[in-house]
């Protein structure tokens, strides 16, 4: 097995879609609102459809426009039914999304005959594929060098959402906290709320279709989740969930390229190794993590019990 | 006023607009197929065995589904699904792989079931895992199980798509369902699977009622709250497992959260509920399968998610319980009616202040709006309006531009609500140790719902039979 130009361009555009979906991310999990990334890249499915039937090309910007508006409208229509109708916010994100992509497949399934729109492959992706769709080349001294379309279009990604993060980093901390605060401090913990989503719809729009939704999902929850254990500063929390994100993605593609070899396959889905290596490190941080690990509290409820114990036992 | 109407208006055009979006979608879709009257009256009455079978399937699942999504709703984790149906798919994929391994093809539905269950069972036990031994919440923990577990299952179904025997096509079933050409052993499958679901409701309906609404309680009465919210976990594993094979692991999620919060809006009785949230998600089986049945070239399990979803939006609409327009009803007629209170409260007191140049007793004069307007915070167009609808009531009895004459049955509301008022105030000046000059605000969010006994019961606690309190601000006032 030897590594290629190719996997390389495979990590980075895993590392960049991590990254891109991390940063947002950790506000998601501040705020319980986790399942939202799930809800949305299931949802854009009649927004990719529609755009698809109306303009009758696979454009990428047209879908990606059709997409990012019916996300939105997830945000919007799920946080309405919960407030309007009094409805668990779960609920009405689960009543939401599931009418949204039963639309999408009947949808797909109505204009088959002319379309060419696999779901499998909109829910899967392909980030194997990524580095064969070049964006543009240059010659870096003799070697040339061909970045993909997905790199292109992650880092812009990345760029907005650091810069949302960055610009908004006081607003997003009290208004993730403290609502009720934040509108007494003059800012309106609602619109914050829905610039929130607006960039989490986008970001998961964006992504997936780049890469696949399985590890948008992912990388939206599990890094700033895994974060959360090991700190509990909001920035340190941020920059920590980079750091694991482009890790998971790193680790992901080399698992995908050697466990199977092991195990006597010929290869597997590298988006789904991802998300398992993201996983493998939030175990690994859940049992380890130096203050809120399973170990840490274990030790801790030990070394508190103890004393009593010692007492009676010098008593005697 | 105007600005509520204005937030009913656009809330009813949102509802509009997704309704009409429905009815377009489906326009579309019978503009597209073509409708036959014989195809209709031949689904409908169930004449073909096919159509009798996927019918009776998804309404059998629709029931189960709809009364263990009730307990789930209530448990706030009705995403419990989403996530155990993810969470099924590395179940699949490593069973498949066993079974190739041995030699077979893969393809046995009932081990295939069974690791999905198993695989279900991990997951749930890995979100209860989390959630209590770290400081993880529940929504992250349900997405770290989902995405890591379906990352997995990816990863396996990759591993099956590049061995030489063994083909994946029969496993996308479970992602998007089949319901459509389902057969005599998915039927046996399911009504298995929703008799032991239905049972074991029943037997656990007392427990899982106590989990539902007060946890701790629970616990503090020494039930063992783990293995029954456990039970209750199983119990959702068990349908989704049997809602795989017939609507997909996606839109089974919709079977267990949908008719559940759809039949919330009709009643607040727990059993009630459980009632309809079965019979709703049996219902949208029913239709769903049957629209299947005159297009079958649409998926049946989006026709049923969306059957769903439209009886979701009625309820929320017309529930009477809970519904959108009785709450709105409630609040509006709420409104009117402490408007007119307030108003009648204004014209008892400016009475009130002219009682010594009618001889020390306050009776029945016009009253000018004049006067009434520095009273409230109320602009002179507001004004006007109530003063127009306590018109329509004949608790007024002629009013101009400048002047309102109370009629006789509003004089004597006057005095009652100017009395109910002041009882209030008198008590929480007296009981509640609220300052005389603070009291006004609180006993205005009381006095319109106090009721005949509550009235009886001040009037007995304060020792005021009859007689009118003063005005504990303004003999302040007056004192000073």
């Amino acid at each position: 097995m030897t590594w290629l130009a190719l996997d390389t361009w495979i990590v980075i555009v895993g590392a960049l879609c991590a990254v891109a979906c991390a940063l947002p991310g950790n506000f998601l999990v501040l705020r319980r609102m986790s399942m939202m990334g799930d809800a949305i890249s299931h949802a854009v499915l009649p927004g990719l459809a529609i755009a698809y039937l109306l303009t009758e090309t696979r454009s990428s910007f047209t879908m990606f426009l059709g997409a990012a508006v019916v996300g939105v409208l997830t945000a919007l229509f799920t946080q309405w039914i919960s407030r309007f109708g009094n409805v668990d916010r779960g609920a009405s994100m689960g009543i939401v999304f599931t009418t949204l992509f039963a639309l999408g497949l009947l949808l797909i399934v109505q204009a088959a005959d002319h379309v060419d729109l696999d779901p499998s492959c909109v829910l899967y992706g392909a980030i194997e594929l990524t580095p064969l769709d070049t964006a543009f080349d240059f010659k870096f001294g003799k070697a040339l060098v061909q970045v993909p379309r997905a790199a292109v279009v992650l880092s812009m990604v990345v760029a907005i959402n650091l810069a949302f993060v960055c610009l908004f980093f006081k607003e997003l901390r009290i208004s993730s906290f403290d609502p009720a605060l934040a509108t007494t401090l003059g800012f309106d913990a609602d619109k914050m709320h829905y610039l929130l989503m607006t960039v989490v719809a986008m970001t998961t729009v964006a992504a997936f279709e780049a890469v696949g939704s399985i590890i948008v999902i992912a990388m939206l929850i599990v890094p700033p989740a895994t974060a959360h254990l090991l700190t509990d500063r909001l920035d340190r929390m941020v920059v920590l969930s980079i750091i694991i994100a482009v890790s998971a993605a790193g680790l992901g593609h080399v698992g995908a390229l050697f466990i199977p070899y092991w195990l006597g396959f010929k290869g597997t889905s590298t988006s789904g190794m991802m998300a398992v290596a993201a996983g493998a490190i939030f175990v690994m941080a859940l049992l380890f993590a130096p203050k809120h690990g399973v170990v840490a509290r274990h030790r801790l409820t030990r070394v508190e019990a103890q004393p009593r114990g010692h007492a009676v036992a010098s008593g005697k | 006023m105007r600005a509520m109407l204005r937030r009913s208006l656009t809330d009813s055009l949102l509802i509009y607009g997704w309704l009409l979006a429905w009815l377009l979608s489906i326009g579309w879709v019978t503009a597209e197929e073509g409708l036959r009257y014989e195809d209709v009256i031949r689904v409908l009455s169930l004449r073909d065995y096919n159509t009798r079978l996927v019918v009776l399937s998804t309404s059998l699942l629709g029931v189960s589904c709809g009364l263990v999504g009730g307990f789930l709703l209530l448990r706030k984790r009705s995403l419990m699904g989403d996530t155990l149906s993810h969470a099924m798919l590395p179940g699949i994929g490593f069973v498949f792989l066993v079974l190739v391994g041995f030699g077979g093809n893969g393809k046995s539905l009932p081990w295939l079931l069974a690791g999905a269950g198993v695989a279900g069972t991990v997951g749930f036990l890995c979100v209860l895992g989390i959630r209590s031994y770290s400081r993880i919440k529940d929504d992250a923990a349900m997405g770290i199980v989902l995405s890591v577990f379906f990352g997995l299952g990816v990863v396996l179904l990759g591993l099956i798509q590049n061995l030489p025997q063994g083909s994946a096509a029969g496993l996308e079933s479970f992602i998007y369902g089949k319901a459509a050409s389902m057969i005599a052993q998915d039927l046996k499958i399911i009504t298995l699977i929703s008799a032991i679901a239905l049972i074991l409701c029943c037997v656990f309906y007392k427990e899982f009622r106590l989990i539902c609404f007060d946890e701790g309680f629970a616990k503090s009465q020494g039930w063992p709250t783990g293995i029954l919210d456990m039970l209750l976990l199983g119990l959702v594993t068990l349908v989704t497992v049997a809602g795989l094979q017939a609507v997909g692991l996606i839109l089974v999620i919709a079977f267990l959260i949908t008719p559940a919060a759809a039949a919330r809006f009709w009643t607040d009785k727990l059993w009630v509920m459980l009632l309809g949230a079965a019979g709703i998600g049996g219902l949208s089986g029913w239709i769903g399968a049957a629209l299947s049945g005159l297009y079958p070239r649409l998926p049946a399990g989006a026709l049923i998610v969306l059957t769903a979803a439209l009886l979701f939006l009625i309820s929320m609409l017309f529930g009477p319980s809970k519904g959108v327009v009785i709450r709105r009803f409630r609040q509006v007629r709420l409104r009117r009616k402490i408007g007119l209170q307030h108003l009648l409260r204004a014209c008892y007191e400016h009475l009130e202040g002219r009682q010594s140049e009618s001889g020390g007793l306050v009776t029945n004069h016009p009253v000018p709006l004049a006067s009434l307007l520095p009273m409230r915070s109320w602009s002179r167009k507001q004004l006007a309006a109530e003063v127009a609808y306590a018109y329509r009531t004949a608790q007024v009895e002629k009013s101009t531009e400048e002047t309102v004459w109370l009629s006789e049955a509003g004089f004597k509301d006057a005095a009652k609500v100017t009395r109910n008022h002041r009882l209030w105030e008198l008590f929480l000046i007296e009981n509640a140790d609220i300052a005389p000059s603070h009291v006004d605000r609180d006993a205005d969010a009381v006095e319109h719902v106090l009721g005949e006994d509550l009235v009886r019961e001040l009037e007995s606690h304060l020792e005021a039979d009859h007689i009118m309190p003063g005005n504990p601000h303004q003999s302040e006032g007056g004192n000073a």
